[in-house]
């Protein structure tokens, strides 16, 4: 197969400008080359330098970020994800990523070949991935709520194909998905948000690093051929989007789940030996990215050559074959010497493999085809000096306050609150998650965080994934502050201690001042939440230009943590399990409608102050909570969050396709019956605790200064919440289908 | 007593049958790549889930080609204990070692979920601890676990007593509503004429541990156990 080697397109101001570098940007190559580029030149500085490769205009906030700790063993934005010890010697690699705008051109792909790269950056590392999570947001798919019916059906259609093409990619290469979130709000529409996660484990001593270290070394590719797919993928990301681009459909790639279960096995296969000095797969930016990262991490050159390179198509041009983001590929500097055990590894699995190049000590990334030498940079420049943008910020107006609304019977409301897609049951989404493969799924979908038996290490993870991206847009700092709250309370739900944090960052255009402004609230948001509670964030990913025709999403930044449950009896999860246990409230109920889901849905209002958190309350609240747990005492803990208490008793009483009942008295409350049923206060967990047990449960919750009181029953066929004096009762069956049917009925919908 | 679990490319249960055989059950388990040609010394072969190939042109379609699988034809032909379960039963059928086929699920979705599956049959190696109409909560996770056949085909399966097992609800009726993919006759599993050969769709050795939400599936283990005349070491 020949490469199209023609004369370069004349570089014109056109050309740089639809390269998206600006003229400065353009200079600044020119410094760096002492020359000016050439096309393909141009096209790598391109890709390297624009926001989801680079970082450039959210490295300065970025920084903010806690990155050490205790059990750090690869820091934030050293490798291609985080490393943490869970101690006996195992550690975890995790990290989440965006894969929005594809998603939105292409839902079925762009989901897929977004959960294939979370991967391939975990098994990078020398892990074995063993668990996904995902984090998804679309605009409505209710015909009840206010949208033009043919948005209703485009999001349906995005939410589908999102939900299969996760399901696609995840259950062919046998890692399970296993929790997650899904939100529906107008300001995702035309937008919508695709956030995966995967988690590895790994020995300490196997931990792989992304470095072109041995000067001589050989240079391999693996994996999938190099065709025309995903051109420039990086660059596409990091701009609006247009009604022009469903042009860009050949943008998006397409993946092949198959090929990466075979290159995983390959690679882990081949880390296990003493083969590898060093790998990196070859995500946004392909072949351009992993040469000239792993060169700048070594400090030295790499020199490749195109010839060799495996393609799929005839008459590529290098422009096209180094900014191709064709899938399942990696580079792999090998030890010289054990090529044969490289290629003998390969041969095994049936995949494609090649040596394409070798370290060198003059710090160049050198593309070659045969003797030609098609692009010359200098790798650390390329790959580490991007300039860096200190965006203008300017802070948007305050929300505007709760205005006086029109009474809707509490009945009506938990039953419309239920029924809403953000809140109902996510069955119809995990249901076609395998979320059981590798036999570690020990709580089952749907409680506040996801549980794993990782059998290899003999550890019990829990991980969650949480925003309420309402409160960031009423309050960017403190919708961040409470993101890191409720994963953390979350994980204390399910007998958790919390070990790190990823993020992925999910904003409008950066060059908005009000946008970067949200931006930058949100960073120190979270990082005030990960001070807290003593967690690093290991790493994450940051999606910028998240903007439709309509503007901008909500700000999104969300959050993924990981615990560990020390021992298996601590595991606990979100429903009530026996009929006489006694329910249990932690935590007070203020005054605080604001950014409710109750103003959102019975009113369609995003309005108000959110919740306020307070960190040293939240800090006693999860330590009393997992004091209560390895007492003995909880049969159950369940975090309060969206739609308020009324929703999460509701909840409390949905784990099995029978429902259990529950009676329910507030006492006194002094407070208005939907603001003490739906409001959304912080630091709050409904138990159920046997009754033999309750008064100890609570003397021990007095002791540890966290307000504790027994608040009802389980049991019985409805749910009957009683406050001051006046009693509502639901039936409990009918509740349960409302909540439990609503996504399903949606989807069917025509 | 030794047992395989056979690795076509693209296998993603082979570990956790693995798992289950070697540290559950202390039963000698090797994994046998699919690009062997033999097969001796064993008394159980397992196929096990995943998606063989990426299940290109048909699941199991491919690998019924594998090397390995000529090996696995005259094992079972001899007589020897073959489990194939989930993609597993896919490549049987597509082998021919089993009647029928396994297309797309009714809805078209994917689904993991625990079902409910009716035992038909007992005298057989696979189930002979179970009784007749006993019910087990066992997982499913496919696309395309829609079992068809043409109707003399059932009507020997059926008349054989090489239906083992059927979806059903808790109480064992069998139903429209208790079917999940849209089976023949809500056929889950069956095995050959010579009764040494079963296929299923649900995973049992994903029901092996209470702390899994069920171990029904380690009756199935434990029938193939007595069957061999082995007592479990762990």
């Amino acid at each position: 197969m020949n490469i199209y080697l023609a004369p370069d397109p004349e570089i014109t101001p056109e050309v740089i400008d639809r390269h998206g570098i600006t003229p400065e940007e353009y200079e600044r190559i020119r410094k760096i080359l002492g020359r000016d580029p050439n096309f393909t030149e141009l096209g790598i500085f391109s890709v390297m330098w624009s926001e989801h490769c680079s970082y450039k205009n959210s490295k300065p906030e970025l920084r903010k970020f806690p990155t050490t700790g205790p059990g750090v063993l690869v820091k934030a934005g050293e490798e291609n994800a985080g490393v943490i010890d869970i101690g006996d010697g195992w550690a975890v690699a995790f990290k989440m990523e965006s894969h929005n705008h594809p998603s939105a051109i292409e839902p079925f792909q762009g989901a897929a070949t977004g959960v294939g790269g979370i991967i391939r950056d975990i098994f990078t590392m020398g892990a074995r991935p063993v668990f996904n999570l995902n984090s998804l947001r679309f605009g409505p798919i209710s015909s009840k709520e206010a949208d033009a019916p043919a948005n209703v059906r485009h999001n349906r259609r995005l939410f589908g194909g999102v939900v299969s093409g996760i399901a696609h990619y995840g259950n062919c290469i046998g890692i399970p998905t296993i929790g997650g979130e899904v939100y529906f709000d107008e300001s995702y529409e035309g937008n919508p948000l695709v956030n995966v996660f995967c988690l590895g484990v790994l020995r300490h001593e196997q931990i792989a690093r992304g470095a072109a270290s041995g000067i001589g070394n050989p240079v391999f590719y693996v994996g999938a051929e190099t065709g025309r797919d995903g051109l420039a993928g990086a660059a596409f990301a990091s701009r609006e989007l247009t009604e022009e681009s469903k042009q860009d459909r050949p943008a998006v790639q397409v993946g092949d789940p198959f090929k990466e279960k075979l290159l995983l096995e390959a690679c882990l296969e081949l880390l296990a030996t003493d083969a590898v000095a060093g790998i990196q797969d070859m995500g946004a930016a392909g072949l351009t990215c992993s040469t000239c990262e792993t060169a700048s991490r070594g400090g030295t050159g790499v020199e490749i050559d195109l010839e060799k390179v495996p393609r799929r198509e005839d008459g590529m041009t290098p422009y096209e074959i180094m900014l191709s983001e064709s899938q399942e590929r990696m580079l792999i500097i090998v030890h010289k010497g054990k090529e044969e055990v490289v290629r003998e590894i390969f041969r095994k699995w049936d995949l494609p493999h090649a040596e394409v190049g070798v370290v060198n000590d003059d710090g160049m990334m050198r593309v070659k085809v045969g003797g030609t030498v098609v692009a010359e940079i200098p790798a650390r420049e390329l790959a580490d000096e991007a300039p860096i943008y200190h965006r203008e910020a300017t802070p948007r107006p305050a929300p505007e306050p709760i205005p006086c609304l029109p009474a809707v019977p509490v009945s009506e409301a938990l039953e419309a609150l239920l029924a809403h897609p953000s809140i109902a049951s996510k069955a119809w989404v995990y249901r076609q998650y395998d979320h059981m493969v590798r036999i570690g799924s020990t709580v089952r979908s749907g409680s506040d965080a996801a549980v794993f038996l990782v059998r290899e290490a003999d550890k019990i993870l829990a991980a969650t994934s949480d925003c309420n991206a309402i409160y960031c847009a009423l309050d960017p700092r403190e919708g961040a502050r409470v993101a890191i709250a409720e994963a953390a309370r979350n994980l204390a739900c399910s007998g958790a201690v919390p070990l790190a944090v990823t993020d992925n960052l999910n904003f409008g255009n950066p060059h908005k001042p009000d946008n970067f402004w949200q931006l930058r609230e949100s960073v120190e948001g979270l990082a005030e939440g990960c001070r807290a509670f003593e967690v690093p964030v290991t790493g994450g990913n940051v999606s910028l230009y998240n903007e439709s025709p309509e503007g901008a999403v909500d700000p999104t930044p969300t959050v993924g943590m990981v615990g560990l449950i020390e021992d298996e009896a601590h595991v606990t999860g979100s429903f009530f399990r026996e009929a006489g246990d006694v329910i249990v409230l932690l935590g007070e109920t203020g005054d605080e409608m604001g950014g409710s889901h109750y103003l959102k849905v019975l009113h369609g209002r995003k309005a108000g102050t959110p919740p306020r958190v307070d960190f040293a309350k939240e800090r006693r609240l999860h330590d009393t909570l997992r004091a209560l747990i390895r007492a003995g005492f909880v049969r159950s803990a369940h975090d309060c969050s969206e739609g308020g208490l009324a929703v999460a008793l509701a909840e409390s009483c949905f784990g099995r396709a029978q429902p259990i009942g529950a009676v329910v008295d507030f006492g006194a409350s002094g407070l208005a019956r939907e603001v003490l049923f739906f409001n959304e206060s912080q630091g709050r967990v409904i138990l159920s605790v046997p009754a033999s047990r309750a008064e100890a449960a609570l003397a021990l919750a007095g002791e540890q200064g966290v307000p504790a009181r027994g608040i009802g029953v389980v049991g019985g066929d409805t749910l009957s919440l009683t406050a001051d004096g006046e009693t509502t009762r639901w039936e409990i069956g009918g509740l349960h289908r409302r909540w439990a049917d609503a996504i399903a009925a949606c989807m069917s919908a025509p | 007593m030794k047992a395989a679990v056979i690795r076509f490319p693209g296998s993603n249960c082979d570990q956790d049958c693995h798992h289950v055989l070697q540290h559950h059950y202390g039963i000698a388990t090797d994994y046998v790549w699919h690009k062997e040609t033999a097969l001796s010394g064993y008394d159980l072969v397992i196929l096990p889930g995943g998606f063989s190939y990426g299940d290109y042109l048909r699941c199991g379609a491919i690998a019924r080609f594998s090397p390995i699988m000529k090996a696995v034809g005259d094992y079972a032909r001899n007589g020897g204990l073959l489990l194939g379960i989930c993609n597993g039963f896919q490549v049987l059928t597509e082998s021919r070692l089993l009647p029928g086929a396994l297309v797309r699920n009714r809805s078209l979705h994917f689904i993991c979920e625990h079902r409910w599956l009716r035992v038909e049959a007992t005298e057989n190696p696979f189930l002979n601890l179970a009784s007749p109409g006993q019910t087990l909560s066992i997982p499913i996770a496919h696309g395309e676990g829609n079992y068809t056949a043409d109707a003399a085909t059932l009507a020997e399966l059926n008349a054989n007593g090489q239906v083992l097992l059927r979806y059903s609800d808790a109480e064992g009726n069998v139903s429209l509503e208790a079917n999940p993919n849209g089976s023949a006759e809500n056929i889950a599993g069956i095995c050959n004429a010579a009764r040494n050969v079963f296929g299923l769709m649900p995973h049992p050795e994903r029901a092996c541990e209470p702390r899994l939400g069920s171990d029904d599936g380690s009756l199935i283990f434990d029938s193939i156990l007595k069957t061999l005349g082995v007592t479990a070491a762990a």
